[in-house]
């Protein structure tokens, strides 16, 4: 058995392929659920009836999809110019922190200006984080994957710290969380009584923009030729360092902005278990969607499906939950194999 | 160089055939890479495999040698059946490769890349001195001395080629398929090479022999098979053939020599003086190197690889700057050396690697037909990027250098390595570029394909350029350059007019061994005026 690459790639195999690669998830899975005691098309049934089954379901899907839409766009837009920012999750935390500090009572405006200044600052304090991390590499060549790792323990230390002295509730009954933030600082709700927000609507807003700055901009063509070939972009005269300091502010801003949609749009304030690993899970959509800016939507939306569907069938089913991780796992696989088998042709002989 | 007649009858009376493929052919989609190939190797001989680039040879190798899998076709080697798709196989069977890009590791010694591969992998023990023998035997007997406790990230390119076919013969090759062998090496190293071959041959190898370069083949070869297309087009015995039938075999049609017009060269246009540009590893590689260009003129570089052609190359790219001396351009001292500025002073370059350093592979023709003029305000205004006149640009460059193949829209690693070079080519020209830095412009390319870049170059020169040609092909030098330096650990040699050195003279510089009388200042000094 060997594999050739295909002189011309049908475009039927790259819509199918994805397609493939989640029936043969499930079908891998199916093992695990079969194990666990449940009826595996009874578990899968409520799993998709959970993630999709109801306005409830769906509502609970696309409010789990926004922050993963926000992680997966960051990691995908540093990951295509080859920087390896392995840290959203403490990016979304340092920006879920400077909404605490600013939108707990510090600012007092009207809805329509302090949204605005939240978002930018939390993207501030997300690509903050990343200065550090894009300097060391350009300058000393620091590996990325390390400091960026590291600094998500020092930002969730930090704000451990924080939440137990200077930002502890005073009405929070003891519990490490921050005040919540004003009226004037929350997104709005979408729809009465669920729990969908304004955020998912930033979400796909900066994903659209982002794939038009990618192919109608000139920073967007820079940003391609540093991530597909750093020694010739240089070669031809592109300013590698500055546009792999602009692509990692930009990745770290929105890892950021995650923040400040879970903490504005879903929590309302800041607890230790904001996020329950978005910024790890965003690498999974980010590659799942092939970093590509709007696919990105597709698989955070298809990820958190699994983890609300997986919820639900828990619930009723009997099957651990942790199934979902596997799943997601799985699924990443099997999209890996999948793209392998777009590009080349196996051949038994 | 040509043997005897007698002796190649005599030989082939008593040779059996030791490979016979049988009608091979692979087909890569649309392209036929190999139709019906039908072919014999006989024992002790070297057979030639001579064809352009793309005419079907490496495929062709890579099927003996397992890496392909053939659409139909045999393959027997000393009357056995060989299964296909299997290295393993072809080694079992004595069948050695020599590949033109060495696959050895530079972080290992001579003989752990030489064992490497050949013992279990779970044992325990390793027997490094029976190896260590063996490999040294194999060494004397074919005279092919490599220290085996040397790292090969030590050794020259000759060396490592030295390494790769002793790995071959560690492994009892009977059979060894060299490709493009000899396209690293300096002439008097060809010369030793060439001995080396024979030696095998007599010891009861057989060769076969992959190769563009009609001299080299008909020097070493007992039978000539020409490849074009994927088609067998001719089987010659060398006593037989000569050199234009041999071409004419090759290409199917008339090359067109370019003509190189006399012309009177300008003011000085690039002056280095004295540079002086050390190695990361703190080695000079470059010592205090000047040269001086001038208007419709073409200076060549002739040299071994890695004697200080690419910190000239990258320099004059604007890659990194001098320790010591200074670069002019147009009598102007250059102090900042970043490619942008040497692209705003009107120098083009032609990189020396098209894969890593001329294209990005996976953007269009479109998008590397600007990648040095993206931001003129034709191509970029506000941030925003102008399609259509990036289009158009593509559009003009593809039809105007004759890039084949595919639109301006598709991924430039499709292209083959002509038509990346024409890709390039037109983007350079385009820029109308005062001085122009032809790195290697020609490796790698068919007959058709260099006399087209030649072309260009030369017609580059009569509108004023200036031109630094590095190249390895001294022939290539000779044809187009006005006058020649060489090019040895760092220093260069004062320029000669080509038609006052010979190809022999040129070997001897490239080895550092004939000192010049003069000293290089003055003779640059007298060349200038």
């Amino acid at each position: 058995m060997r594999l050739e690459p295909r002189t011309k790639v049908p475009f039927v195999l790259v819509i199918l392929a994805p397609i493939a690669a989640i029936v043969a998830s499930f079908v891998l899975c199916a093992g695990l659920v079969a194990w666990s005691g449940a009826s595996v098309l009874e578990a899968y049934w409520l799993l998709l009836k959970g993630a999709l089954g109801s306005g409830f379901a769906l509502s609970e899907t696309f409010a789990r999809a926004t922050p993963l839409i926000f992680t997966g766009l960051a990691a995908a837009i540093a990951f295509k110019s080859r920087f390896w920012n392995i840290g959203a999750e403490g990016q979304l935390y340092a920006g879920a922190l400077i909404i605490t500090v600013l939108g707990t009572g510090m600012l007092d405006l009207h809805p329509g200006l302090m949204i605005p200044i939240l978002v930018v600052s939390s993207a501030v304090a997300g690509a903050l984080m990343l200065l550090g991390p894009v300097l060391l590499k350009i300058n000393f060549g620091v590996d990325e994957v390390v400091t960026t790792l590291l600094l998500n323990f020092i930002v969730l230390l930090l704000v451990s710290l924080l939440l137990e002295g200077p930002l502890k509730d005073p009405m929070g009954l003891g519990w490490p969380q921050a005040e919540p933030v004003t009226e004037a600082a929350e997104l709005p709700r979408l729809f009465r009584g669920l729990r969908l927000h304004s955020g998912l609507l930033l979400a796909l807003l900066f994903s659209f923009i982002f794939w038009i700055v990618s192919i109608r901009t000139t920073l967007g063509y820079e940003m391609r030729a540093v991530g597909f070939n750093q020694k010739a972009a240089r070669f031809a005269g592109m300013p590698v360092k500055r546009v792999m300091i602009i692509t990692a502010l930009i990745s770290g801003g929105i890892a950021g902005i995650a923040g400040f949609s879970e903490v504005a749009g879903m929590k309302g304030n800041l607890t230790l278990d904001l996020s329950p690993g978005f910024g790890y899970t965003g690498i999974v959509v980010a590659m799942l969607a092939q970093l590509h800016p709007l696919g990105v939507i597709i698989s955070a939306s298809f990820v958190a499906s699994i983890f609300v569907g997986a919820d639900a069938m828990s619930r009723s089913a009997g099957v651990p939950s942790y199934i979902a991780d596997v799943m997601v796992s799985v699924s990443l696989l099997c999209m890996l194999v999948s793209v392998l088998l777009v590009r080349f042709r196996i051949r038994w002989s | 160089m040509k043997r005897s007649e007698i002796d190649i009858s005599e030989k082939q009376a008593a040779a059996e055939v030791v490979l016979r493929l049988r009608g091979i052919t692979k087909v890569f989609g649309s392209l036929v890479a190999n139709d019906d190939i039908n072919l014999e190797l006989k024992s002790g001989e070297v057979l030639a495999l001579l064809g352009e680039n793309g005419a079907g040879k490496t495929t062709l190798m890579n099927i003996l040698f397992g890496h392909y899998v053939a659409d139909s076709g045999s393959i027997e080697v000393f009357g056995h059946p060989i299964p296909q798709g299997s290295p393993h196989a072809a080694i079992e069977l004595g069948i050695g490769m020599v590949h033109q890009h060495f696959t050895l590791a530079d972080n290992l010694s001579v003989l752990d890349n030489v064992m490497l591969g050949t013992e279990p992998l779970w044992s325990l023990s390793s027997n490094r001195r029976a190896s260590r023998i063996r490999l040294e035997k194999l060494g004397e007997r074919f005279g092919l001395q490599v220290n085996p406790n040397v790292r090969v990230a030590e050794l020259s390119i000759g060396e490592r080629q030295r390494v790769e076919i002793l790995k071959a013969l560690y492994r009892n090759a009977r059979i060894l398929i060299l490709d493009e062998p000899t396209a690293v090496l300096t002439p008097q190293e060809t010369g030793t090479f060439f001995e080396t071959l024979k030696k095998m041959v007599s010891g009861g190898l057989s060769l076969i022999f992959i190769s563009h370069k009609m001299q080299e083949v008909l020097a070493i070869s007992d039978r000539v098979v020409v490849l074009r297309d994927g088609r067998l087009v001719a089987e010659i015995k060398t006593a037989d053939a000569s050199e234009t039938e041999l071409a004419q075999a090759m290409v199917g049609r008339n090359i067109e020599l370019p003509e190189r017009k006399a012309l009177k060269a300008g003011e000085s246009v690039l002056k280095l003086k004295s540079v002086t540009v050390k190695a990361e590893d703190g080695r000079a590689a470059l010592s205090s190197v000047s040269l001086d260009i001038r208007a419709s003129e073409i200076v060549g570089i002739a040299g071994v690889s890695g004697n200080g052609q690419t910190a000239i190359a990258d320099l004059i790219s604007g890659l990194f700057e001098p320790q010591s001396g200074t670069m002019e351009l147009h009598g102007e001292v250059v102090n900042n050396f970043t490619p942008r500025n040497m692209l705003r002073k009107k120098v083009g370059r032609i990189p020396e690697d098209r894969h890593s350093q001329g294209l990005i592979g996976d953007m269009t023709l479109a998008e590397n037909s600007i990648s040095e003029c993206y931001r003129e305000p034709q191509f970029s205004s506000y941030g925003w990027q102008n399609h259509l006149n990036r289009q158009r640009f593509a559009e003009n460059v593809v039809s105007k250098f004759d890039v084949r193949g595919y639109s301006a829209n598709s991924p430039v690693r499709l292209l083959s390595g002509g038509n990346m070079q024409k890709l390039i080519l037109g983007r350079v020209l385009s820029g109308n570029p005062q001085l122009i830095l032809a790195n290697q412009p020609g490796r790698g390319l068919d007959v058709g394909a260099v006399a087209y870049v030649h072309e260009q170059l030369l017609a580059a020169r009569a509108k004023g350029a200036a031109i630094l040609l590095i190249s390895e092909d001294l022939e290539e030098l000779l044809q187009i350059s006005d006058r020649i330096a060489v090019i040895h650990r760092g220093r260069l040699s004062e320029t000669f007019p080509r038609e006052s050195i010979s190809i022999a003279q040129l070997g001897l510089l490239m080895t550092g061994q004939q000192k010049s009388s003069t000293t290089k200042n003055q003779t640059t000094e007298a060349d200038a005026s």
